[in-house]
């Protein structure tokens, strides 16, 4: 999707840099933590936090009052991110994330996003005709659920806390996070228990 | 890409020297209006009010903090802190067409939102 750098680009970021080093306001050591913090982050991190709040209640109430603090709590640097968001998926309610005037994502804790979540069509439709957009892809919400659609416009990023699905008794914290997909952790997928386990919610 | 000098905003939506009141103006549950503005339409401009909400009207979620106005940033320009709310919108009459129960919640700064309802805001202040 994006071009390989221009020889005159790189030329420009090299005389940012040494103007911005030249003047104290960055070091080669900060510049070294903020590429290997952006690195290591993963949806890893985020389904990570998921399932620590399906088992643990006063995390949970952490995740869902400073969204920050539950990150920094699992040792992600959150140093300069912005705040982040959870929002809480009920039986009643799903919740679907989209950027609608560019791609903000809450890359701390989910890396990078997808290249659908940057589309013109994802973050068109979305907004519009949510429901359509997760029935495509597998997803078909019940009538009694709402759709509440996120659109991440501003200062914020925002994460879904989804539903523990049912059939997901006495799993361990890593069985629980290994089910937790990146579409999941911002609505556009719901986690499944494998094997055919009985689908839907049965809450934390 | 020029930006334009300091003041010559197209986005400019308050009177100079006029400075933002600090506490939030609109409680949670307060139906406002996001204003039917277009500063696109009047020169360079960075906003982060989608197209489709201009002219509607929500209710107030909650206030999510004060943040530099990013209509400033983006400029370089020096940037004072607005309000930041969640605001929900029911979401079938922004396309009409959807499912009735489902809607959508957005970012807005105060100075893009008026009261939609005089009565209700004033009840709630």
């Amino acid at each position: 999707m994006s071009a390989p750098a221009r020889p005159d680009s790189v030329a420009a970021l090299e005389r940012l840099l040494a103007a911005l080093k030249g003047r104290g306001i960055v070091t080669d050591e900060e510049l070294a933590a903020r590429q290997a913090s952006t690195d290591a982050a993963s949806p890893e991190t985020g389904a990570r936090m998921v399932a620590r709040a399906w088992l643990d209640p006063e995390y949970r109430a952490l995740l869902l009052g400073d969204g920050k603090a539950a990150a920094e709590a699992m040792g992600v640097s959150m140093a300069g991110a912005p705040p982040l968001g959870v929002l809480e998926d009920t039986p009643a309610r799903h919740h679907l994330v989209v950027c609608t005037l560019c791609s903000c994502y809450p890359r701390a804790v989910l890396g990078y996003p997808p290249h659908w979540y940057k589309s013109f069509a994802y973050r068109a439709r979305a907004v519009r005709e949510p429901r359509a957009v997760l029935a495509e892809w597998g997803t078909a919400l019940p009538d009694s659920v709402d759709v509440r659609v996120v659109d991440s416009t501003a200062d914020y990023r925002w994460m879904v806390l989804p539903l523990r699905p049912a059939g997901t008794d006495g799993w361990s914290e890593d069985r629980l996070a290994a089910i937790v997909t990146r579409d999941a952790l911002v609505g556009a997928a719901l986690p499944q228990a494998p094997q055919g386990a009985a689908r839907g919610a049965a809450g934390a | 890409m020029t930006p334009p000098a300091e003041g010559t905003s197209a986005a400019a939506a308050d009177p100079p020297g006029q400075p933002a009141p600090a506490a939030p103006r609109f409680p949670p549950g307060a139906r406002v209006r996001v204003r039917d503005d277009w500063p696109e339409r009047r020169g360079p401009c960075h906003i982060r009010t989608p197209h489709y909400l201009r002219g509607r009207v929500g209710a107030v979620e909650r206030a999510l903090g004060r943040f530099p106005n990013p209509e400033d940033l983006a400029f370089a320009r020096p940037a004072p802190e607005r309000t930041l709310y969640h605001v929900l919108f029911p979401q079938p009459p922004l396309f009409a067409e959807g499912r009735p129960g489902d809607d959508v919640l957005v970012e807005i700064f105060e100075h893009w939102l008026e009261p939609a309802d005089t009565a209700t805001t004033e009840q709630a202040a």
